[in-house]
């Protein structure tokens, strides 16, 4: 037998792991980072929704040595209840953060009891008091009670705060006497804060504040011994805002006295205590004049600690990481930056395994491949998400560029045993082109699942696609396009495969490319194997099954048969739809009522230049959906930063993306660029424009919707915005291009840096700085230069929901598909001098990130799409363009009736 | 008969051993699960133990009775998934109440029947949904259940337990302490509302689930003392998911932390490959008296695997030792 145990009166809280406040324990450090009224940086991720983020604060708290953590998330402009019960429910979910008890500060108790709700360990609750009378106090002292949390009370009554120190003794023990006598508290259980107030405020009254304080805690410990004192002892320095070694100093001094006093615990940034005996003397002496109200007479010790103040600067402290993965052997470490996307080590740790394995190419294929099919696999099964993937891929190419000498030097000497046996896929956008993110991140992606990749980058001609396929004998061949020429680039590329006899897979991607397309036009064109993929994840099976000997003939069968059948059902369809003859259509046109119309006038006629427009203005007008997308994160914005699925992620690649914007903000890595103009116009009753650009007439033309409406509904152009000739109006049209420059040095930068994720992050960025610059000049158009909207007021979102007056269309999107308009428009702004704008073979813009397109005013006008047209109009069309048949043929294929 | 506190300051009592296991032996089909009055129920709801307590309660009476026999000093009610949530499964939510009452009053009558003195534990299980951890591995912060739906539950169970007589209220099981604490909850919750209510004895019971020496839901054994410890239990313990052998560090150190009764109820050792318990009664037996010697322990008894024999070995084991003095709390 033994002897019986003795349990001592000590408060005992818990996270997973207990923490028993002994009297040796001295002090408790309340981690004071993850609450919203005293962190910036956690406000912001928590308003942000960047919750991921907002964790990691929460984490190098516990690292950093609090052992209570302090969660407030009391902010007018928050959902308190819903914040609180987030952040904790995710707390709970990382042992390293749970492993600590949590405090749950609020002054609304309903976020206080939002809180007890989510934590199995036992709390403190922070704080009740007597504010609001007896009864309040002893209801919720019941319900913290109920869920077995300790108290802190502040010393607090009806009649306000207790700043003397009688008023806190008192207070303080009227409160236990109920808590342990009607509710049934254990004294232990209960925490006094006795207010911490500032001091060195300059009016003598809160000189003595800190004694107060600390003659008050003395007291309380003697009255009421097993009960604790606690306090936030940021309040004491408040008036030094902005000088943290001043107030590390006082916050030091105050609880080196508060301490011996009795108080044991109390909220700090646990990360930032300088040691008392650390603090530069002078400094101290200065502090505790201050702190013990002496030599203070007219404020005598609040001076001179002011006039220091004033000469010390804040020195940067370095945080501690948690590095314990360092200690595991080179395979492990190579593993855990690629699947953490960590570069830090990557070459040292790669020179050292490189130094371990027999030739340089052996770490590649063995610890750098193993750790990228751990991320390949976690990524197939949905754990990881593109970004991520991405920056793994950083790191894997790091780690082979420090390879690389190393294996030329071994090829030297031995030819033989240095070939790479990976697939190689060989990656284009094709002719006429320069889109090319989709692209990049194919590329990545089959990069991580161990093929080479020899991307040829964009505007590449079909030549030297398929001269550079058989000259380097790549394994399959991938074509990418974004505007809708490419097309038929791609029907090009396919049909020289065949005519030159080869027998490589070829897969199609990018973003006006389909299935169907594919199966139409390109698949007939080349019998060797043709896919559409549709996006980067697919990329890896379907390169995988072409790969495989023993999949590749049943999967290009199962392929080709289900393309021939999409072929077989299109052809089928193909007249069900009903069209108008073209003067029908041309007859129904938009019923708009010019005779009681007023057209508005622009401030000036003729173009004006914006030579290096605010990048910081154009950031507020970012559309981020279209960016996530380019990420292959689906959802709407700012939703998908906390999708259940991808938010995490989402979240994190949108912090990147901000960060990244700042730096091309602030060190101007780029400069917008862009023209608008105007210029009175009219229509001539039915297709086309006539523009009078300083007296010489431009014909600008339109198509028309050709398909059979219901009855009322109208067959669209463009031209119907514009006032007809006829009706005597002096109406306006207007164009713009913008577009972002500068952007190639950066890439280049980062390519050299094996950089794919900033790479295609700062592309994906550039792109939306040009749409929101369009967004932002289209605005500015509506309320200032044309001015027919003076008064409005939309929030971005209904600027990307396009709830405006007036559209902005651009030739070779749905509403003027001809591309070839873009001749016009660019003529009519000034050419490429004025808009910095290259138009390619295919009218593709380059800079990639560039946008154009037309004004109109009109209140009835609206986006839509041509449709489909039938011979009839082509005709016609062609009789207005003036140009080669056979050329404008290829030009509008993609809206020919097939 | 005198309380169960008086009782416990002289000799080491014994919990009962498993239902489970038991109900096995009768090999019910469908048709007996379901009894007249859910002939026509409309999911299947063979392996429902608890609702044998309304449509075979004789064979609930019966079990108790042979453990009575075998020398139990305390019998758990039939009720480990009488709540609403649990009950979900069959759709037999509307239920939970009317299965607790009928649980608590197999246990009366047994004990009627038996003729032996001994103490109902009502069974408060640990829910199939918990409030600490998510379904969802991509989304940590997802909960499948609320704090306030937990107590909705398990306060009515605790209504239906009080209604049909039990003497104690038993949180068991316990794998996400903040369940345990959501039944705390709602037992304090329960009589703030119905003062009039007789007060019950609480005995908690949780359950390590691995040699780590954590609950499920991560905590340390100490931890999850202490944050049970506001329910100012009868006795707070181990059951469950560990054989003896297995438990006994455990029930080591929890035996110097609780300032309340210990309890302990392990399985009849680890499964084996078939998932069938095969420790043998006098080996159970024979660990827990070695508990008992040591001073470890206040009330022993079985768990999954275990059967009346268990027990009677069990009991004849310990019915001579000491209990373990309870330590002594400062207040000062």
């Amino acid at each position: 037998m033994s002897e019986p145990v003795i349990i001592k009166p000590y408060l005992r809280l818990s996270g997973l792991e207990p923490l028993v406040v002994r009297p040796e324990t001295n002090f408790i450090n309340i981690g004071e980072r993850t609450n919203v009224t005293g962190s910036k940086k956690f406000a912001r991720l928590i308003k942000d929704n960047k919750y991921e983020e907002a964790l990691s604060v929460a984490r190098q708290q516990v690292e950093n040595g609090a052992q209570v953590l302090d969660i407030n998330m009391d902010d007018a402009l928050l959902d308190g209840v819903k914040a609180m019960t987030t952040f904790i429910n995710l707390v709970q979910s990382e042992p390293d953060i749970a492993k600590i008890p949590i405090m749950i500060d609020s002054s609304k108790f309903e976020i206080i009891e939002a809180g007890l709700k989510c934590v199995q360990g036992k709390c403190i609750v922070n704080s009740i008091s007597m504010k609001e009378g007896e009864e309040k106090f002893i209801q919720q002292a019941i319900i913290c009670q109920s869920y077995g949390a300790a108290v802190i009370v502040m010393a607090f009554d009806e009649k306000g705060q207790a700043d003397t120190k009688e008023r806190k003794i008192n207070i303080c023990h009227r409160a236990y006497k109920i808590l342990t006598e009607q509710v049934g508290y254990d004294p232990q259980d209960i925490i006094f804060d006795p207010n911490i107030f500032a001091i060195a405020t300059g009016l003598e009254e809160h000189n003595n504040y800190g004694v107060d304080f600390i003659e008050a805690t003395r007291e309380i410990k003697k009255l009421m011994p097993l009960c604790g004192v606690s306090g936030g002892v940021s309040n004491l320095s408040f008036s030094f805002r902005g000088n943290e070694p001043v107030r590390e100093a006082m916050h030091s001094v105050f609880l080196y006295y508060a301490i011996k006093a009795g108080m044991n615990m109390g909220i700090v940034n646990a990360g930032q205590l300088v040691v008392y005996d650390e603090i530069e003397p002078a400094l101290r002496d200065l502090c505790e004049d201050v702190i013990l109200n002496r030599n203070n007479d007219n404020n005598e010790a609040t001076e001179k600690l002011i006039a220091f103040a004033e000469t010390v600067k804040a020195k940067g402290k370095v945080e501690v990481k948690d590095e314990g993965w360092r200690k595991e052997s080179v395979e492990e470490r190579l593993k855990h930056s690629l699947v953490n996307g960590i570069t830090d080590y990557i070459d040292a740790d790669t020179e050292e395994a490189r130094l371990k394995y027999p030739k340089p190419l052996d770490v590649i294929e063995g610890p750098l491949m193993d750790g990228m099919s751990v991320v390949g696999d976690l990524f197939g099964a949905g754990k990881m998400f593109l970004p991520q993937v991405v920056k793994s891929a950083r790191v894997m190419k790091k780690s082979v560029a420090w390879l690389t000498p190393f294996i030329e030097e071994e090829k030297k000497n031995n030819p033989i045993s240095q070939e790479g046996n990976a697939p190689k896929i060989l990656l284009a956008t094709v002719k006429g082109d320069v889109h090319d993110i989709g692209k990049n991140i194919v590329g990545v992606v089959l990069g991580c699942n161990g093929y080479e990749i020899i991307d040829l980058g964009v505007m590449v001609p079909t030549d030297k696609i398929l001269d550079t396929a058989e000259k380097e004998n790549a394994d399959i061949i991938g074509v990418s396009g974004l505007i809708t020429p490419s097309l038929d680039e791609m029907v090009n590329v396919a049909h020289e495969m065949k005519r030159r006899g080869m027998n490589k897979p070829l897969l199609i991607g990018g973003a006006t490319t389909s299935r169907m397309h594919t199966a139409v036009k390109i698949a007939p064109q080349y019998d060797n194997g043709v896919v559409h993929v549709l996006d980067a994840s697919r990329s890896v099976t379907v390169a995988g099954s072409l790969l495989s000997a023993d999949q590749k003939a049943e999967f290009l069968n199962k392929t080709r048969e289900e393309y021939q059948k999409l072929k077989q059902d299109f052809e089928n369809k193909k007249p069900v739809k009903q069209y108008l003859s073209f003067p029908d259509a041309q007859a129904n046109k938009a019923a708009i009522d010019w005779e009681n119309y007023e057209a508005p006038a622009p401030n000036f006629t003729g173009t004006k230049i914006f030579n290096d427009y605010s990048l910081a203005e154009l950031r507020d007008y970012i559309d981020w959906k279209p960016f996530f997308i380019s990420w292959e994160l689906h959802g709407n914005f700012p939703a998908i930063l906390t999708d259940e699925k991808v938010g995490v992620e989402a979240t994190k690649l949108y912090n990147d993306a901000n960060k990244l914007l700042d730096n091309i903000i602030n060190e101007k890595w780029l400069t917008a660029q862009g023209a608008i103009g105007f210029w009175t116009a009219c229509s001539d009753g039915k297709d086309t424009i006539v523009v009078n650009n300083n007296g010489e007439a431009i014909y600008l033309e339109s198509l028309r919707q050709q398909i059979k409406k219901a009855p009322g509904q109208p067959n669209l152009s463009l031209t119907d915005f514009i006032a007809p000739q006829t009706t005597g109006i002096q109406d306006h049209i207007g164009a713009f291009s913008v577009t972002i420059k500068g952007i190639e040095p950066h890439l280049e930068r980062f390519i050299k840096d094996h950089d794919d994720y900033n790479k295609i992050m700062l592309q994906s960025l550039t792109d939306r700085l040009a749409e929101a610059f369009a967004e932002c000049l289209h605005e500015r158009v509506r309320k200032e230069f044309w001015g027919y909207v003076k008064d409005e007021h939309l929030s971005n979102e209904e600027l990307i929901k396009e709830k405006y007056q007036g559209i902005r269309p651009a030739p070779g999107y749905p509403a003027c598909p001809d591309h070839t308009e873009k001749y016009k428009l660019f003529a009519l702004l000034g050419g490429e001098e004025v808009t910095g704008i290259h138009l390619t073979e295919s009218l593709a813009m380059y800079p990639a990130a560039s946008v154009c397109g037309w004004y109109f005013s009109h209140l009835q006008s609206q986006y839509f799409g041509v449709g489909k047209i039938q011979p009839d109009q082509f005709e016609d069309y062609f009789q207005r363009k003036g140009m080669n048949w056979e050329e404008l043929e290829r030009w509008l294929r993609p809206v020919m009736e097939l | 008969m005198s309380t169960i506190r008086e009782q416990l300051g002289k000799r080491i009592l014994v919990i009962d051993g498993a239902m489970g296991t038991m109900i096995q032996r009768y090999k019910l089909a469908e048709a007996d699960y379901r009894g007249e009055r859910f002939k026509d129920w409309h999911t299947d709801v063979k392996g429902n133990n608890d609702l044998l307590s309304i449509t075979q309660p004789q064979i609930i009476i019966d079990i108790h009775k042979q453990y009575l026999a075998a020398g139990a000093d305390i019998i758990e009610t039939n009720t480990f998934s009488s709540t609403s949530i649990a009950m979900a499964d069959y759709d037999m939510q509307s239920l939970a109440y009317e299965l607790n009452v009928a649980a608590a009053e197999c246990a009366r009558e047994a004990i009627k029947q038996s003729g032996k003195p001994a103490w109902v534990a009502g069974a408060i299980g640990p829910l199939n949904k918990t409030l600490s951890l998510s379904p969802d591995v991509n989304n940590p912060g997802y909960r499948a259940v609320t704090f306030d739906q937990v107590v909705a539950a398990y306060y009515e169970q605790i209504r239906g337990l009080v209604d049909g007589g039990v003497d104690i209220l038993l949180i068991e099981t316990i794998f996400d302490t903040l369940n345990a604490k959501a039944a705390i909850f709602a037992i304090k919750k329960f009589y703030r509302e119905n003062p009039e209510a007789p007060q019950k004895e609480i005995m908690i019971s949780g359950t390590i689930t691995d040699a780590s020496g954590r609950t499920l839901s991560g905590q340390t054994l100490e931890a999850f003392y202490t944050s049970v410890a506001h329910a100012k239990p009868l006795s707070v313990g181990l059951n469950c998911a560990l054989g003896a052998s297995e438990m006994r560090p455990h029930i080591a150190e929890l035996s110097h932390i609780a300032s309340c009764y210990v309890s302990a109820y392990p399985n009849a050792g680890l499964p084996n490959a078939m998932g069938e318990y095969d420790e043998e009664p006098h080996q159970t037996a024979h660990f827990l008296e070695d508990w008992a010697k040591e001073g470890f322990v206040n009330i022993v008894g079985g768990c999954c695997g275990t059967t009346p024999d268990h027990i009677k070995h069990i009991a004849d084991a310990v019915k001579d030792i000491k209990p373990r003095e309870l330590p002594v709390v400062e207040l000062i």
